[in-house]
């Protein structure tokens, strides 16, 4: 589409999008370092997050087809990891006996812990991708469930390492929401440039038909593992945070129930649609804390997520290819 | 033999039954629309509470809550099938694969609404609960009755799938949909009726659970129906035989680490369940004893 035609008139160049976005995002990082509350700043940043793993989920399942629920378990791995790090050293030896005597003395900032997180979580997810990639869809799905389980009951009893089902407590509260904010930009404009990029395009070849693809030369194998594991490390990112804001990581921090919300809102956003996502996390973010006081004061507990799977099957049901499908609505994509 | 050794085999024979329970299902509804239902662990659930309250209520005749629990199953996988699965049926496989998993994650929650997260201890009559020394073994009359229940179920559904009319048509629907379709054969009952068929099946194995363990949890179903959906995997996704086979075989495998491992290593039996499904994938996708589908472009 030329600059001038009247279909893209409407639509935003990239370049005025990324502007606006990161004005966005500074903007709303100042109010609320000014004027909000604590609670209103771990939303947001509960919210980033959120939208981070959206869009590193709409890569990993989105672009290239495949159908991984395994978000949580890498999620957990790179919190882990991050948290050997960046743990006060003075309470290690107490909390964490079991680490060996390299991590004692040693007290890292955030981002390094985080990126070492990321790291850990990639190369296990490049591990395991090599042979789980090759299954079919279904047991993919299935496959990656089970990883999940695997790293939580990893995650239970490696007692001197995780303090198992009581969970470490004063990790430091040390993600600032300028941080986050910085990382959601980076990854959303990361995977913007991937999808649409030879490698993204080949990846979506690889959706839409497979024997197709690899028919034109193109190692679906090898994207399906790219993908799995930019994901997998975005997730041990996020994971690796996810404890830095709200001070405490259990086992079972991230489980079964975060998977099926990262899909939901990847499905509902439009399975390959980064804004939708970004849109989708947003509204899921915002939606279920907004249901939060109507559960409580109802004292029906469970409420929310009947509402998220119902919505979900509607989706489904009447916009199979949830609300943008493949596309990005308001920017231009070229 | 030594008592412990025998002890453990009837814990494998046990498990493995709740295991086979529920993995004819998967194979049966795997078989006419080609899904991994999430959702079937949770009729397990169902089939828990049901009974429960049935037994609440004392005046059910304890013979008959089976069959009550057993229709009730019937009609809560085939509503399920109604209200979720139907509208999508012939969308891409990944739309199933998020409404089965949306189906599970509703009616976990509803149970949750409506039961609290609270776990309810599960009793069944005294007669069952009784112990018999056979030798050095002790055996609770429940660990019989479970295994001998799932193998009188196995053969009426293998009875079922073979011999009548409604079973042939689910297997040429399994064959090949379309021709099965140009034949005249129903595919909405077909697909009702392997859902129906698989929901009373989950449903008892939540009453033989309850029995065996004692406690129900809304939540309890999910874990358990993603092993039992290993053990389908083990016996080659398809045929019904192969599933039960399966379910005996995740049993004792599953009892066997726990009883023969080191104590502290019990911890991981689900880490060891999980991984022996990552594995066996690798090299045997098709499982031990399914034949592998030919794929076309």
């Amino acid at each position: 589409m030329t600059a001038g035609s009247p279909a893209s008139s409407r639509r935003l160049s990239q370049l005025q999008a990324l502007v606006l976005l990161a004005v966005l995002l500074a903007g709303g990082v100042a109010l609320l370092e000014a004027f909000g509350s604590g609670y209103h700043r771990t939303l947001a940043a509960l919210t980033l997050i959120n939208v981070m793993l959206a869009v590193s989920l709409t890569m990993t399942n989105g672009f290239t087809g495949l159908f991984s629920l395994g978000h949580p378990a890498f999620m957990t791995l790179g919190a882990y990891v991050a948290i050997a790090f960046t743990y006060p050293a003075g309470r290690k030896s107490f909390a964490m006996p079991d680490l060996p005597a390299f991590f004692s003395g040693i007290e890292w900032p955030l981002p390094a812990g985080a990126l070492i997180g990321a790291i850990a979580a990639a190369a296990a997810a490049r591990i395991v991708g090599i042979s789980v990639l090759r299954l079919k869809v279904h047991y993919l799905a299935v496959a990656t469930l089970g990883l999940i389980i695997i790293v939580e009951t990893l995650a239970l009893n490696l007692d001197g390492l995780t303090r198992g089902g009581r969970g470490l407590t004063g990790i430091p509260r040390s993600a600032e929401l300028w941080l986050i904010a910085l990382c959601t930009l980076l990854v959303i404009v990361g995977c913007w440039r991937l999808k649409h990029a030879s490698v993204g395009r080949a990846m979506l070849a690889v959706r839409e038909n497979e024997m197709a693809a690899r028919c034109f030369g193109i190692d679906a194998v090898r994207l399906k593992v790219t993908a799995f594991v930019l994901g997998a490390g975005i997730a041990g990112f996020c994971g690796a945070l996810l404890p830095h804001v709200v001070a405490v990581m259990t086992p079972n921090s991230f489980g079964l129930m975060l998977a099926f919300n990262l899909v939901a809102m990847v499905v509902v956003g439009g399975q390959g649609s980064i804004l939708g996502a970004v849109f989708a996390a947003l509204a899921f973010s915002l939606g279920t804390e907004g249901l939060r006081p109507v559960e409580e004061s109802l004292g029906l507990y469970g409420l929310t997520q009947v509402v998220v799977a119902v919505v979900l099957i509607l989706v489904l049901i009447w916009r199979p290819k949830g609300l943008f499908g493949l596309d990005e609505p308001l920017v231009e994509t070229r | 033999m030594s008592g412990y050794l025998l002890q453990q085999i009837v814990n494998g024979l046990t498990l493995g039954s709740l295991y086979a329970l529920v993995a004819i299902g998967f194979s049966l509804i795997y078989g006419v629309v080609r899904l991994v239902n999430f959702a079937h662990g949770d009729l397990m659930m169902i089939g828990a509470f049901l009974t429960l309250a049935l037994v609440a209520g004392g005046e059910v005749a304890w013979a008959i809550v089976p069959l009550i629990v057993m229709a009730g199953g019937f009609v809560a996988g085939g509503a399920i099938e109604r209200l979720a699965f139907k509208s999508i049926r012939g969308a891409p496989m990944i739309t199933g694969f998020i409404v089965t998993l949306s189906a599970s994650v509703a009616i976990q929650n509803l149970g949750l609404m409506i039961l609290g997260d609270q776990p309810r201890n599960f009793l069944f009559p005294s007669v069952f609960r009784e112990r018999l020394e056979i030798g050095p073994v002790s055996l609770g009359v429940i660990d019989l009755a479970i295994p001998a229940a799932t193998l009188l179920l196995v053969a009426a559904v293998v009875a079922f799938v073979q011999r009548t009319r409604l079973g042939i048509a689910m297997r040429a629907v399994s064959e090949n949909p379309l021709a099965a379709r140009l034949m005249g054969i129903s595919l909405d009952r077909a697909v009702l009726v392997a859902f129906g068929l698989g929901g009373a099946l989950a449903a008892v194995a939540g009453l033989f659970w309850g029995g065996k363990f004692g406690q129900i949890d809304p939540l309890m179903g999910f874990v358990p129906g993603l092993k039992a959906f290993v053990a389908t995997i083990i016996g080659g996704v398809g045929s019904v035989g192969g599933a039960a086979l399966g379910g005996y075989i995740l049993g004792f495998a599953e009892v066997a680490f726990v009883g023969f491992m080191p104590a502290e290593y019990a911890g991981y039996r689900d880490a060891f369940v999980f991984g022996l499904l990552i594995l066996i994938l690798l090299v045997r996708p098709q499982g031990l004893f399914g034949r592998e589908e030919e794929q076309r472009a």
